[in-house]
């Protein structure tokens, strides 16, 4: 019995930490690259939408695990959509509503989280599959995973390219802004060298 | 002659200046996915054409005949995803049915399509920007697929060279492809400010 308990407790924790490194969504299974481009060039959008993400995946890591007895196989992909696109229709509505000069700046990619292949592949991967406490568990290991990344890209991205981080001075006065930093190009070479970083550091631990 | 000019300037303008891919970061999952040979990314390209072209003109038709100044317009993100289902639904039976080798060839990433952000990025953009004219919509439309069909082709010419290069262990596969459209960003920087 308490043997049962530790192994289930051992399960949880598992797949809580599998989405921060093991399985991170962006450095291992390279999902949701589109958001994670666009939205890092400084650290407060970035947060925002991370929080966002984290939101969408839990509501429908939920409702798809509460519904996995009663989905038809061809039209599971259907019913995935739809249920992500009402979730995310809430969370614009709701930043529209409380700071709307963020949701500004996010723009469209707001209602792309619809199409952020995290959320559909963590429905087909875990939520149809398992229970309702492991579908938490693991919206929760995937989104801080997601958000954390979407951080460390933010955050490198705008000390290069303000000197600033969350908006606040950290570099001497004297630097010289990278301006390259702001634009796409800056966003694909970062992310890009950070994968490379991740594959050496994966590598050394192993 | 004016409406004429302005197509052409909005078809040349998603094409090189505001190409999705490389100044919006849409649809980059297949662009990093397909872009392997340029005979698959070239048929990716195409469907994704069709898709957009067919979705964009749709959704622009039910926003401006049905949603638009109604409270439905709550379920717009619901009824533009349900289009791009169908549309890509219609492209997969079409295929399956006239041109079995290229459907078998695309396998997986046919249905793919439907999560592309490219094809739901180019709607939200022409709801935002607030295009009241069917056939800009649809000229629009057909620009962003040639654009992304541009863009692949040109990384999967690119990706076939780099199988030849020496590329360090730990940048080998994503994250050096990654670098390369970044450079690629680069030189389409060189287009904006061409067209207002």
């Amino acid at each position: 019995m308490a043997n049962e308990r530790q192994a289930t407790t051992s399960l949880y924790q598992e797949t809580l930490i599998a989405g921060l490194w093991r399985e991170n969504p962006v450095f291992r299974l390279l999902l949701g690259m589109c958001p994670t481009l666009a939205v890092t060039a400084a650290v407060k959008p970035a947060l925002t939408m991370g929080l966002s993400v984290i939101f969408v995946l839990l509501c429908s890591n939920i409702v798809v695990s509460l519904m996995r007895n009663l989905l038809k196989p061809h039209l599971r992909i259907l019913m995935f959509t739809l249920t992500i696109a009402t979730f995310v229709t809430i969370a614009d509505l709701f930043l529209k509503a409380f700071v709307p000069r963020m949701s500004e700046t996010l723009g469209p990619y707001v209602p792309l989280i619809i199409v952020n292949c995290i959320i559909i592949c963590r429905a087909e991967a875990c939520a149809s599959k398992n229970t309702l406490i492991i579908s938490i568990i693991d919206a929760l290991g995937m989104g801080a995973g997601f958000t954390l990344t979407l951080c460390v890209l933010a955050g490198v991205r705008e000390i290069l390219s303000t000197g600033a981080i969350w908006e606040i001075p950290v570099l001497p006065t004297d630097f010289v802004p990278w301006a390259a930093m702001r634009m796409p190009v800056g966003a694909f070479i970062t992310l890009g060298l950070l994968l490379g970083l991740v594959n050496v550091t994966s590598k050394r631990m192993a | 002659m004016d409406t004429l000019n302005i197509l052409l300037m909005g078809f040349i303008s998603i094409v090189l200046i505001n190409n999705l891919v490389f100044t919006k970061f849409l649809g980059i999952c297949p662009y990093l996915g397909v872009s392997g040979r340029i005979d698959m990314a070239f048929g990716m390209g195409m469907a994704v054409t069709f898709v957009v072209t067919l979705s964009g003109t749709l959704t622009w038709l039910i926003d401006h005949l049905i949603l638009l100044g109604t409270p439905l317009e709550v379920t717009r993100y619901v009824c533009f995803i349900l289009v791009i289902a169908g549309a890509v639904q219609l492209v997969e039976m079409y295929l399956r049915k006239f041109f079995p080798a290229l459907y078998e060839s695309f396998g997986i990433f046919l249905p793919l399509i439907t999560t592309n952000c490219a094809i739901l990025g180019l709607c939200l953009f022409i709801n935002l920007w607030g295009i009241d004219n069917l056939i800009e919509a649809v000229v629009l439309s057909f620009g962003a697929g040639i654009g992304f069909t541009m863009a692949i082709c040109i990384m999967a010419g690119i990706r076939e060279n780099l199988n030849l290069a020496d590329v360090p262990d730990c940048l080998k596969g994503a994250p050096i492809t990654l670098i390369t459209a970044g450079l690629l960003t680069l030189a389409f920087m060189g287009f904006a400010g061409m067209i207002r």
